[in-house]
């Protein structure tokens, strides 16, 4: 099916809110020797999930989970956007135009163009949306 | 200026006090045959009822504890057909259920004669306001007060807890001679009125109790409301409040004699100490009806006092210093660390390791319960993790009866215990 290429595996850890915990991440993944494309931590009372894309989320699942951590799959969607003024008004409008409700997103702005990373409730209607506006949605394999 | 509300039972020494209590220990063991669980026991220990000839054969019956009790819930220690209940207040229990209490019209009357003869012993009368300051639902602080209060005709404002500001302008308004709270509550008070610059010139008594408090607190409660303040002692297995008060001396607490037979045990080993000696304070009360018991380990620790008080009024128990068990006083309400083990089991998203941090800011005791979080449970998204904080905090909240605030731990992170437990860490200093 069309839609399974454009979906993402980010991996969501749980963490505490308190000091050395994102570098007992960091650590665990610079061991496997998996890169980090892209991240945010999302912050509550007392603790975080920390999001990420990574070239190896099966591996990176498996390492951070054998050390302790709480860690789940969530699918995501990577957007490309324009890195000039304007280019997130751009990829919102379609999304907002198509009643897509956003859960959360970050980006990142890589060498060749920006990237917003999407997490929907329906990544379905989300994905028929962004290609019927114009988008250019990433397939996964460019990431993992 | 001794102040009697029933001078010859308060007063009541030597072989007629004896002879009353005696009386009383036989009725009381008349009642309890009524009692499923006191019928097995006596049996099991081998005590017929004509066994008990004097004060001293107590020791041949076996104790009570409060577990005894939660294995009856709901009503398997009432000795009287719940038709002569005339009213039921629960208490903390050591685990899910709360310990349920009942009263007869009898004994809401004699408890309320020992909730009349406290407040006439520190000085109140008719023409005094007093502002019942504490919770007036299933906690017996309320309407035991407010009874009591109204029976020795004194003008009673049930005010119960919260919103300091309107608690002070009805002290000021309403001209309040009185307060009964905790002591924590009260300090609040204080420094609540400081910040508004009002003082409260009618006020000059407080009566403080349900968490254990230092003289030095006294100190500070008296300088800053302008009070005498008194040590307020009670259990609601007990009744409630009332069980014994200081009077004017404030050397002790006067523990009504003809209501309540006193031991102090070694908690341990179960041995029956001499006075001046600190252990378990253990109460049979002479009076309850609906639900008498035989020996009742309180857990609070204390001692029994010898000197003759001044006021002519005999027993005395020493302030309590602590517990024998594990049971917390949170903002004056008794929490089981085994309650929250309890509430955690029944929620699959959270592991059941806890610890518990309990530290008083701004004079009000927090309590702070960490949890860790359940992999099997874990999607990934923040918000269920939010809500499944939220959860555990209510339901800690519908069974302790107080708000706690709940922090989700990563898994494994948590001291596991080998032998005895050592969840809780008190960081309060004394009050």
């Amino acid at each position: 099916m069309e839609r399974e290429k454009f979906i993402i595996r980010q991996i969501s850890v749980f963490s505490e809110n308190k000091p050395g915990r994102l570098a007992a991440i960091a650590k665990a993944l610079q061991e496997e020797e998996i890169n980090i494309l892209a991240f945010s931590i999302a912050e509550a009372d007392g603790f975080g999930v920390v999001r990420a894309l990574v070239d190896k989320p099966r591996k990176a699942y498996e390492k951070l989970s054998g050390i302790g951590f709480n860690v789940a799959f969530t699918d995501v969607i990577a957007v490309q956007m324009k890195d000039i003024p304007g280019g997130l008004y751009e990829i919102a409008r379609i999304l907002g135009e198509g009643m897509i409700n956003i859960e959360y997103c970050y980006a990142y702005s890589g060498k060749d163009a920006a990237v917003l990373i999407l997490r929907v409730d329906d990544v379905d209607a989300a994905i028929s949306t962004i290609m019927k506006g114009g988008g250019t949605l990433l397939e996964s394999s460019l990431f993992q | 200026m001794a102040m009697f509300w029933n001078e010859k039972i308060e007063t009541l020494k030597g072989k007629d006090l004896e002879r009353l209590q005696l009386k009383r220990l036989k009725l009381t063991l008349s009642r309890v045959e009524s009692v499923g669980f006191y019928r097995q026991q006596l049996k099991q220990a081998g005590i017929r009822t004509g066994d008990i000839k004097t004060l001293d054969d107590i020791r041949k019956i076996p104790f009570t504890r409060k577990q005894d009790l939660r294995n009856g819930y709901p009503f398997g220690f009432i000795a009287v057909p719940l038709s002569k209940v005339a009213r039921i207040h629960t208490t903390s229990g050591t685990t899910g259920k709360p310990t349920v209490v009942g009263y007869t019209r009898g004994d809401l009357e004699s408890w309320a004669e020992l909730i009349a003869r406290n407040l006439t012993m520190v000085g109140l009368r008719e023409g005094d306001i007093f502002q019942n300051m504490v919770n007036y639902g299933m906690f017996t602080g309320g309407l035991g007060f407010h009874y009591g209060a109204e029976k020795a005709g004194i003008t009673v404002i049930p005010s119960a807890t919260g919103n300091t500001r309107r608690q002070i302008e009805m002290i000021r308004d309403f001209g309040v001679t009185a307060v009964h709270c905790t002591p924590s509550y009260a300090l609040h008070l204080a420094e609540v009125a400081e910040d508004l610059g009002v003082d409260l010139p009618t006020l000059r008594i407080g009566m403080f109790g349900a968490e254990p408090w230092s003289d030095a607190m006294r100190g500070e409660l008296e300088a800053r409301l302008g009070i005498t303040a008194y040590d307020s002692y009670g259990l609601s297995e007990l009744y409630g409040p009332g069980v014994a008060f200081e009077c004017h001396e404030r050397d002790g607490l006067h523990i009504w004699h003809d209501s309540y037979l006193v031991e102090i045990i070694d908690p341990a080993t179960g041995e029956v100490l001499g006075p001046e000696e600190q252990g378990e304070l253990v109460v049979t009360p002479l009076v309850k009806e609906a639900m008498p018991l035989l020996r009742y380990r309180t857990g609070d620790i204390t001692m029994l006092l010898s000197d003759e008080c001044p006021c002519g009024r005999a027993e005395k128990i020493a302030r309590i210093t602590g517990r024998s068990d594990d049971m917390l006083v949170i903002r004056g309400i008794n929490v089981f660390p085994s309650q929250i083990e309890h509430v955690l089991l029944r929620i699959p998203e959270v592991g059941n390791q806890f610890m518990v941090y309990v530290d008083r800011i701004n004079h009000l005791d927090e309590m702070t319960i960490e949890v860790e979080t359940n992999r099997a449970h874990f999607s990934g998204e923040l918000s269920d993790l939010s809500r499944i904080q939220k959860k555990v905090v209510k339901e800690l909240r519908d069974t302790l009866e107080l708000r706690t605030s709940v922090k989700l731990v990563e898994p494994g992170s948590l001291p596991r215990f080998e032998g005895k437990a050592k969840r809780v860490i008190d960081r309060r200093e004394t009050i």
